[in-house]
C-alpha cells in the first residue's frame, strides 16, 4: 500500500493512499473542526468548518474540505490560521442566525455539537439578524421528535438512515435556506411507510433537531459513535463466529 | 483610586441573570467595598443617571420601554456588558418572534390561550407597548463586553468583574462563552 | 435509412426550394409577438397572389434582432422587415421582385449585422429547426459523416485541442484536454451530457440556438461521443422552455428516423444514442456535479471535486459535460479546419462567442462576434448605444456569477482573462446594459435575491450566508446601514466566495464585489452615521 508523506501544522505526517486530509491530521493528533462528518457516513464536505488552507505551487494557499480532500504527496497544510478561524466563526454565527438556536431551553443543552462548535471557535454572539422562521415540530413518531428550529441540515439522518440502516426515510426538500429535512415524500414521520424506528437518525444528530420524546431541557443525550460502532463490526464481521 | 459606578439593569429578562448575580455570595462583600452601586433593580434609584462606569443589562430588547432605556443606558455608560443569553442572543424573551408582531403575539397570548374573557391587554401608559421584534442589545446599541450563559454561572460574572475592577480589558475566552 | 437514401432526401430537399424564400423567425421572443401567424397569413397572402410556385413560406430559427420582432426576411432579395403584423402580410408579399412593401424596413447591412460573425449561428434564422431535411441540405450531419469515415477519435481530439476551443460554459476550460481527459479513460461506459441548463437572468443563447439550429448540437454531441468513446448522450435542459423542449424531442426523433443517430451511424460501427433530461428549473443544476445527480434521479447538489466528471461522472462513468455553444462550435470547427478557426479570436480565447445582449440598449438580441471584439463594439455599435440619448452606465456580463463592468472600462475585449481582471467573467453570455438611471446597490441587491433563492441549501456559507448579505444590501439601499454594516458585508462576501462548494456560492458575491470596486460611492454616500 502506498503512502504519502506530508505536512500539516508544520509536523510531518504520513497518510495510506486514499485517506483524507481530515483522517490523516486525526491520526496525527491536530483536531480540525467538523460538523457535518460523522464516524461512520459518508462525506459531504457541507458544513465548511473543516477547510483547511493548501499551499499552492507558486505561493498562496487554497482552501479545502479536509474531509473530503484525498491527503497528497508533499501537501503543505495549515489548520488553524487566522483565516480559517474568522471563517469558522463567521460559519457557526450563520447558522445560530438560520434557526432558533435556543440552548438554554434545548433537550441536547450541554450535549449539543453547535454549541460546542460555537465555544471552541469563540463564538460569543451573532453579528447577522436572527432570521426567526416559523418552524414546525413533528412529533407524529411514537418515540421520536423531529424539531425544525433546531436542525442546521447537515445531513447526518439522511445518511445515517440510507447508508446504515439501508431505509431512506429521510431526504432533505426545498432548496436553499427553505431546505427541509423530511421523512418519505414529505409526510409526517409517524406515517412514515419505510422508517424501521431503529433510531439511528435520533444517534447522529448533532443538535437538539431529532430527540426521543418525553426528554426535557438538557436530557437528550444522543450516541452518535454507536453509528461507527455499527459500521465498523459490520464491516469487519465482528459478529460472525 | 475613585470608586467604580456600577449599575444593572433588567430589560425583557427573567432576572435570572441578576439572581446569578447575588450568587456571588461573599464576593458581593468585596465588590460594595470597591463600586457604588448607582443604579439596580436591587437598590432604590429610580433614575439611570449620568456617568456610569460599567453596567450589566440583563435581558433582550422587548418593549418600547426597553427601548427607551437601553439608548438612556448606552448615553451615560462607559462599559457596556450584554449580561446572559437574553440580552447576547434574545434567548427566550425572543422565541416569540417567529410567531409575528406584537398583535400576533398578544392575540395567540391572551385570546387563543385562554378559556375564559379572552382580551388583549391595553393600559397606555401602565404597560409598555410590546415592540414588533425581540432584539438582542447589540443590535439596538453597541456592546462592549458579551456575557453569555443562562444565567451566567457566579464565577463567570465575578471573572468579568474582577478584571474590569482591576482595569484591565475583560476577556472570556473558552468555556467561559458557552450560550445556555 | 441507406445513406444513398440521405442523399437523395437533401437534393429532393433542394429541388423543392422555390426561387424565393420568405424567413419567418419562430424562435421564442418572434413566437411570443405572434410571429406563427405572421407566417401563416404569409402564406395565404402568396395563394391569394397566385406565387405559391415562385414563394416559399419558411418557418426559421432566430433572426437575431429580437427587439425588432416579428422579423421577416426576404431571400435572396434580402430585405428584413421588423415588427411586422399580420395585416402587412399581402403588402409584403406584393413587394417581392420589386416594390416596396407597407412594412417597417431593417437594414441587414447595418451595424447590428455587419459587426458580428454568425458561426455557432450561422444556420440560425437560415434551416427551419423543426425539419431535419432542411439542415441536411444546409450540409448538416456531413462532418459527423467525414469524421465516421476519415478521422480516428484521437484525431478528433487533436483537432479539438488545436483549435483552441474552450467551454462556453462561463469557466473556460479548454474543450480539447477535457475530451482528451474523457478519451484516456479505459473504454467502457462513457457519457456525453450537453449542458442546455441556462438559467442567468438575461441570458438566452443556448435558447436560441437549440430552438434554431438543433440538429447541429446534437451532430457535435454525436462527434463528441465518437471521439471519446461514448454510446449515450444527454441532453439536459429546463422544464421551463417548453418550445426547446419540442424542438429538441421533433430534431432527435428525425435524426433516429433517419439514421443520423442510432445503432451503426452512416454505414460505420459507431453507435451513438441522444435522450433528453428535462429539469424543474433549479439554477443550481447547471453546476455539473447537480446536474449529473439530477440525471441519476437524485437530488440536484453539488458535489465536492475530485473526483471530476471526466474522471467520474454520471453513474461513476467518465462523462463529457460540455456547453450547448461548445457543443455547437464543434461541426464547424472540423469543417473549417483547427487552424481557421485558430486564427478567429485573440492569443487565448479563440473563435466567437454568442451573447444575448440585453437592457437598456437601442437594439437586443442574439449577437455573435469574434473574440477579443470591444465591449464598446458590442454595446454601441451593435446594441446602438443606451436609448432616449442616455448614457451608459455599466455592463453586466456572467449573470448572477459575474459583474458590472463600468462605461470607463468598454474598450475591454471580451475574452476570458480580460473580463475576469475586471472581476466579471465571460460566463455563458448573458450581457445586460445599463444606463445611467441604474442603482448598482440595487443591482448588486437583485443578483443576491437570485442566488440567495436558488442556492440549492446544502453548504452553509451559500445557503446563509446569501441570505444574510441580501438583508445587508437592501439596508444599505435604503440608507439603514452603517459603515460598521459596509465593513460586515465585505468580510461576509469575502467567506461566502472563498468557502462555498460549489460556483454558485464562490461566485454569488461577485457582483457586489465588482459594483464595490467601480461604484463603490454609490454604497458609501447611503451609509448613516449610526
Amino acid at each position: 500500500m502506498s503512502v504519502h508523506t506530508l505536512r500539516i501544522d508544520e509536523k510531518d505526517v504520513s497518510a495510506r493512499a486514499g485517506q483524507t486530509i481530515l483522517e490523516a491530521a486525526s491520526e496525527n493528533g491536530i483536531s480540525i473542526p467538523t460538523l457535518c462528518h460523522l464516524e461512520g457516513l459518508s462525506n459531504v464536505g457541507a458544513c465548511r468548518l473543516c477547510l483547511v488552507e493548501v499551499a499552492v505551487v507558486g505561493g498562496g494557499t487554497r482552501l479545502a474540505a479536509a474531509c473530503v480532500t484525498a491527503a497528497a504527496e508533499e501537501m503543505v497544510i495549515q489548520t488553524d490560521t487566522d483565516r480559517l478561524r474568522e471563517y469558522r466563526k463567521m460559519i457557526v454565527e450563520l447558522l445560530f442566525a438560520e434557526r432558533n438556536h435556543v440552548c438554554s431551553v434545548c433537550v441536547a443543552n450541554n450535549h449539543c455539537e453547535l454549541q460546542e462548535m460555537a465555544v471552541s471557535q469563540g463564538v460569543d454572539h451573532v453579528r447577522y439578524d436572527y432570521l426567526e422562521p416559523r418552524c414546525d415540530v413533528d412529533l407524529s413518531h411514537p418515540r421520536f421528535g423531529l424539531d425544525h428550529n433546531r436542525c442546521i441540515l447537515c445531513t447526518r439522518c439522511v445518511r445515517a438512515c440510507d447508508e446504515v440502516e439501508g431505509a431512506h426515510t429521510w431526504d432533505v426538500s426545498g432548496r436553499g435556506t427553505l431546505s427541509r429535512v423530511v421523512t418519505d415524500l414529505n409526510a409526517p414521520w409517524g406515517a412514515s411507510e419505510t422508517c424501521t424506528s431503529c433510531g439511528k437518525c435520533v444517534m447522529a444528530c448533532p443538535t437538539g433537531a431529532l430527540f426521543h420524546q418525553s426528554s426535557t431541557v438538557s436530557e437528550m443525550i444522543h450516541e452518535r459513535t454507536r453509528l461507527s460502532f455499527l459500521v465498523d463490526a459490520r464491516e469487519k464481521k465482528q459478529w460472525h463466529a | 483610586m475613585a470608586r467604580l459606578r456600577l449599575a444593572t439593569v433588567w430589560l425583557g429578562g427573567c432576572s435570572g441573570c441578576h439572581m446569578s448575580f447575588l450568587d456571588l455570595d461573599e464576593f458581593l462583600m468585596d465588590l460594595a467595598d470597591r463600586v457604588d452601586v448607582v443604579y439596580s433593580p436591587v437598590v432604590d434609584a429610580k433614575e439611570y443617571p449620568e456617568g456610569v462606569d460599567l453596567v450589566l443589562v440583563e435581558g433582550a430588547v422587548a418593549n418600547e420601554d426597553n427601548l427607551a432605556m437601553i439608548r438612556r443606558v448606552r448615553e451615560r455608560t462607559r462599559i457596556l456588558v450584554s449580561f446572559g443569553d437574553c440580552a447576547v442572543t434574545g434567548n427566550v424573551t425572543a422565541l416569540r418572534n417567529p410567531i409575528g408582531g406584537s398583535d400576533g403575539v398578544l392575540r395567540r397570548s391572551f385570546v387563543e390561550q385562554t378559556d375564559r374573557d379572552p382580551q388583549i391587554p391595553f393600559a397606555p401608559g401602565v404597560l409598555p407597548v410590546l415592540l414588533d421584534r425581540v432584539t438582542p442589545v447589540h443590535s439596538v446599541v453597541s456592546v462592549d463586553l458579551y456575557l453569555p450563559g443562562c444565567p451566567p454561572p457566579a464565577p463567570r460574572i465575578r471573572a468579568v468583574l474582577e478584571q474590569l475592577l482591576d482595569g484591565r480589558p475583560a476577556r472570556l475566552a473558552g468555556r467561559e462563552i458557552k450560550f445556555g | 435509412m441507406e445513406k444513398n437514401e440521405l442523399v437523395s432526401l437533401v437534393e429532393a430537399e433542394r429541388a423543392s426550394r422555390r426561387p424565393v424564400q420568405v424567413r419567418v423567425c419562430t424562435a421564442s421572443a418572434c413566437l411570443a409577438s405572434r410571429s406563427r401567424e405572421v407566417a401563416g397569413r404569409l402564406r395565404s397572402a402568396a395563394g391569394r397572389a397566385g406565387m405559391v410556385d415562385r414563394v416559399d413560406v419558411r418557418e426559421v430559427g432566430c433572426l437575431r434582432l429580437c427587439s425588432a420582432g416579428p422579423l421577416v426576411k426576404v431571400e435572396p432579395e434580402g430585405v428584413l422587415y421588423e415588427r411586422v403584423g399580420v395585416e402587412q402580410a399581402d403588402s409584403i408579399v406584393g413587394a417581392i421582385g420589386g416594390g416596396r412593401a407597407e412594412a417597417r424596413i431593417g437594414d441587414p447591412s447595418g451595424p447590428f449585422f455587419a459587426r458580428q460573425l454568425p458561426m455557432v449561428l450561422e444556420n440560425s434564422g437560415v434551416v427551419e429547426p423543426e425539419r431535419i431535411e432542411s439542415y441536411l441540405a444546409a450540409g448538416g450531419y456531413g462532418q459527423l459523416d467525414r469524421v465516421l469515415r476519415e478521422l480516428t477519435p484521437e484525431e478528433v481530439v487533436e483537432a479539438i485541442t488545436r483549435s483552441g476551443l474552450r467551454g462556453r460554459g462561463g469557466a473556460g476550460y479548454p474543450s480539447g484536454l477535457k475530451w482528451a481527459t474523457v478519451a484516456k479513460m479505459p473504454p467502457g461506459r462513457k457519457f456525453v451530457i450537453c449542458n442546455a441548463d441556462e438559467g442567468d437572468p438575461g441570458a438566452f443563447m443556448d435558447r436560441s440556438v437549440l430552438e434554431s439550429d438543433p440538429q447541429r448540437v446534437l451532430e457535435g454531441m454525436a462527434i463528441a461521443g465518437y471521439a471519446v468513446g461514448a454510446e449515450q448522450g444527454y441532453v439536459y435542459l429546463r422544464g421551463e422552455h417548453p418550445l426547446t423542449i419540442h424542438r429538441l424531442r421533433l430534431a432527435i426523433d428525425q435524426a433516429r428516423r433517419l439514421g443520423v443517430l442510432g445503432s451503426g451511424i452512416f454505414d460505420s460501427r459507431f453507435n451513438f444514442r441522444i435522450d433528453l433530461r428535462i429539469g424543474a428549473g433549479a439554477y443550481v443544476c447547471g453546476e455539473e456535479t447537480a446536474l449529473m445527480a439530477s440525471i441519476e434521479g437524485r437530488r440536484g447538489t453539488p458535489q465536492p471535486r475530485p473526483p471530476y466528471p471526466a474522471q467520474s461522472g454520471l453513474w461513476g462513468s467518465p462523462t463529457l459535460i460540455n456547453n450547448v455553444e461548445t457543443l455547437a462550435n464543434i461541426p464547424a470547427i472540423l469543417r473549417e479546419g483547427a487552424e481557421r478557426f485558430a486564427r478567429i479570436g485573440t492569443a487565448s480565447s479563440k473563435g466567437t462567442k454568442v451573447f444575448a445582449l440585453a437592457g437598456n440598449v437601442c437594439r437586443s438580441g442574439l449577437v455573435e462576434v469574434p473574440m477579443g471584439t470591444s465591449l464598446r463594439t458590442i454595446v454601441e455599435e451593435i446594441g446602438g448605444g443606451a436609448p432616449e440619448g442616455r448614457s451608459i452606465k455599466a455592463v453586466q456580463t456572467g449573470g448572477p456569477s459575474g459583474g458590472c463592468i463600468p462605461a470607463s472600462q468598454l474598450d475591454t475585449p471580451v475574452d476570458y482573462e480580460s473580463l475576469k481582471a475586471l472581476g466579471s467573467i465571460m460566463g455563458s453570455g448573458g450581457m445586460i446594459v445599463m444606463d445611467d438611471r441604474a442603482d448598482m446597490v440595487d443591482v448588486a441587491r437583485y443578483f443576491m435575491e437570485f442566488c440567495r433563492d436558488e442556492s440549492c441549501g446544502k453548504c452553509i456559507p451559500c445557503r446563509a450566508g446569501t441570505v444574510q448579505l441580501h438583508r445587508m444590501l437592501v439596508r444599505i439601499r435604503d440608507g439603514q446601514a452603517t459603515r460598521d454594516e459596509l465593513h460586515r458585508l465585505e468580510r461576509l462576501c469575502e467567506m461566502v466566495k472563498h468557502a462555498s462548494l460549489c460556483g454558485l456560492g464562490q461566485a454569488a458575491p461577485s457582483p457586489v464585489l465588482s459594483t464595490l470596486r467601480f461604484f463603490r460611492e454609490e454604497y458609501e454616500s447611503r451609509l448613516t452615521g449610526g
